[in-house]
């Protein structure tokens, strides 16, 4: 399969911010749970993502990945701190900030081009013939253009994520935040993938937060990897990826590349060792929150 | 990787052709039907029966049985043109029964879905609904359809208004459960990816819970019309006037066995015609869930 991203000289329709957005956390808490037994997910969470940077988040199994990425989505709100999309707190969900999730969530009862003419549709921000030509133009970069009036269901993992794809690019968010996007897909096709989102990516430069477990996939496709540590999640390193663009698949085995992968191996598994041990002494670890709680109302 | 490139056709593939249209579909799909196993098995099932009970009540007579009206019987009966007993494929009356039966059903399953559904989808998408209804509707639905048949004659005059009554309160439970089953199945990632693409409340309702929880209310309704057919003898038996119901009741009354068990199988058949009704409908509507059910062989 050779679906590359059409390089004609049409582009993504410009805004005014182009789809270059800045996203800001500022000590950022979360947690969850009555308030003796909870368990807090985020604790001081600060980092920024930069415009028309690809930043790729990783972290332990089990840390506040997906909390997050619900967070900047806005389908939940932190407990404290500010999250600020180019310097305006996120209140809610909201088109400007688009995310891919994990398992496939294109609507089944709607085919590939309604999915897509979703978004743009509600909002009324773009009409008709208009409409039409945007939608059949993304579907074809994804290469579904044969496939437009199928339903989920009867495309494939990879057509999936393609479409689903379609259905963010359409609405030109500021950012587009991916919580491990390619999760499910078998190796080839996920390869695959990654290679043609590089593409995608690597033409519009949209700001982007791409959530991973996978290693070679965050440094394969990022210009920031961020490390996060156990639970309680914060930053607990950054590493800039030098690699240069655009990126081929080779570059993975360049000595460099080997360096950023070390690098963050060694954290990661310091984290996850942390989380491994303590796993096992899961009561100690909730008694020691409440006592910290108990501290804080003390105080 | 198995994904076809798009436009481009296989080499020594022959390229497959549309869909028969009209009269060439029909006969692509009878013969389809034919080569299955499931015609036969069906007819097989109905001979295995029909000998069954033929073999119980009028080769054998078997104790207990000698009383019941064989196959034999029923069907010569059925199919007289001068019956014995006055009811048969040939006889007014017979249609008459099946008529006023029918349009008890529509009329109650109509009030019953018209009802059903909105409270349904009302209780499932908001919390505020669902705190006020759901005790209500968990009291009043486990009270036998039987139970109601008093109050049903006094509340209402008439012959047409009680039946039609417990018929649409049978199935309104089912519907409406069923319903706010539906929209508690689907799948959260649905509305936050809506409300991601810039869905208000109201966009969530029509588009995500609406055709999200079309399944279950399908399923719900075809279990609907069923109850109601339940139901509907029930009260014909009581206060009918017409009626398959009424037929069972009124040949029990005048001691004769024959045209009693031709109104129950009539209202087998004819409860089983009903569901059908409603599930080829249902899946006119949903599309997306006959292929999704077809890609895994069903």
């Amino acid at each position: 399969m050779t679906v590359t991203p059409a390089s004609s000289g049409e582009h993504e329709a410009q805004g005014p911010a182009s789809g270059k957005g800045k996203l800001e956390l500022r000590n950022v808490n979360k947690g969850y749970g009555e308030a003796w037994e909870r368990q807090e997910v985020l604790t001081h969470m600060s980092l920024t993502i930069a415009p028309g940077d690809l930043t790729a988040v990783i972290g332990p199994s089990g840390c506040g990945k997906s909390t997050l990425v619900d967070l900047i989505a806005g389908f939940e709100r932190p407990d404290s701190g500010e999250i600020l999309l180019n310097g305006e707190p996120v209140t809610g969900p909201a088109h400007d900030r688009m995310v891919v999730f994990q398992e496939t969530a294109l609507l089944p009862w709607l085919t590939a081009y309604q999915n897509v003419a979703f978004g743009p549709k509600l909002r009324g921000d773009l009409k008709g013939e208009a409409l039409d030509a945007e939608i059949n133009r993304l579907l074809d970069k994804v290469g579904l253009a044969e496939f437009k009036d199928k339903y989920p269901i009867q495309l494939s993992g990879g057509m999936q994520r393609r479409a689903e794809l379609a259905r963010a690019m359409i609405n030109n968010p500021l950012i587009m935040i991916m919580d491990e996007p390619f999760r499910g897909l078998d190796a080839m096709t996920r390869e695959l993938m990654q290679e043609f989102f590089l593409k995608l990516f690597e033409e519009t430069r949209r700001t982007n937060l791409f959530v991973t477990s996978e290693l070679d996939e965050a440094i394969f496709l990022a210009d920031r990897l961020i490390v996060l540590s156990n639970r309680p999640t914060s930053v607990r390193e950054t590493i800039e990826i030098g690699l240069p663009r655009p990126r081929e698949f080779h570059m993975l085995s360049s000595p460099e590349a080997f360096k950023y992968k070390r690098q963050a191996m060694e954290v990661l598994h310091e984290e996850a060792m942390r989380g491994f041990t303590r796993s096992g002494d899961q009561q100690a670890f909730l008694d020691a929150y409440r006592k910290g709680d108990e501290a804080q109302s003390d105080g | 990787m198995s994904e076809p490139v798009a436009g481009q056709p296989q080499p020594g593939v022959t390229p497959v052709q549309g869909p028969p249209a009209g009269l060439g579909m029909f006969l692509y799909k009878a013969r389809k039907n034919l080569t299955g196993s499931t015609p036969y098995l069906m007819m097989g099932g109905i001979g295995l029966w029909l000998l069954t009970w033929w073999l119980l009540c009028e080769v054998f007579s078997v104790p207990r049985f000698e009383k019941m009206p064989g196959p034999v019987a029923v069907l010569s009966e059925l199919f007289s043109v001068e019956p014995f007993l006055g009811i048969s494929v040939f006889t007014q009356e017979y249609y008459q029964h099946i008529y006023l039966s029918c349009r008890r059903i529509f009329f109650a399953f109509m009030i019953a879905t018209g009802l059903g559904v909105p409270l349904g989808l009302f209780m499932g998408w908001s919390k505020t609904v669902r705190d006020y209804a759901f005790p209500i509707l968990e009291t009043v639905r486990p009270i036998p359809i039987l139970a109601w048949v008093p109050l049903a004659i006094l509340m209402f005059a008439g012959f047409e208004a009680p039946v039609i009554y417990l018929a649409t309160l049978a199935s309104f439970f089912v519907t409406t459960l069923n319903t706010l089953l539906g929209v508690d199945s689907i799948d959260e990632s649905y509305f936050r990816a809506a409300g991601c693409l810039g869905a208000k409340r109201r966009h969530i309702f029509w588009h995500v819970v609406v055709p999200g929880s079309m399944p279950f209310i399908f399923t719900g309704l075809q279990i609907s019309i069923g109850v109601a057919w339940f139901s509907l003898v029930a009260a014909e038996m009581v206060s009918g006037d017409g009626g398959l119901g009424y037929l069972i009741v009124d040949a029990y009354m005048n001691n004769v066995t024959v045209p009693m068990v031709i109104g129950m199988i009539t209202l087998g058949f004819v409860g089983w015609i009903t569901s059908a009704l409603v599930r080829l409908v249902g899946n006119r509507l949903m599309q997306w869930r006959v292929r999704a059910l077809a890609l895994e062989g069903r």
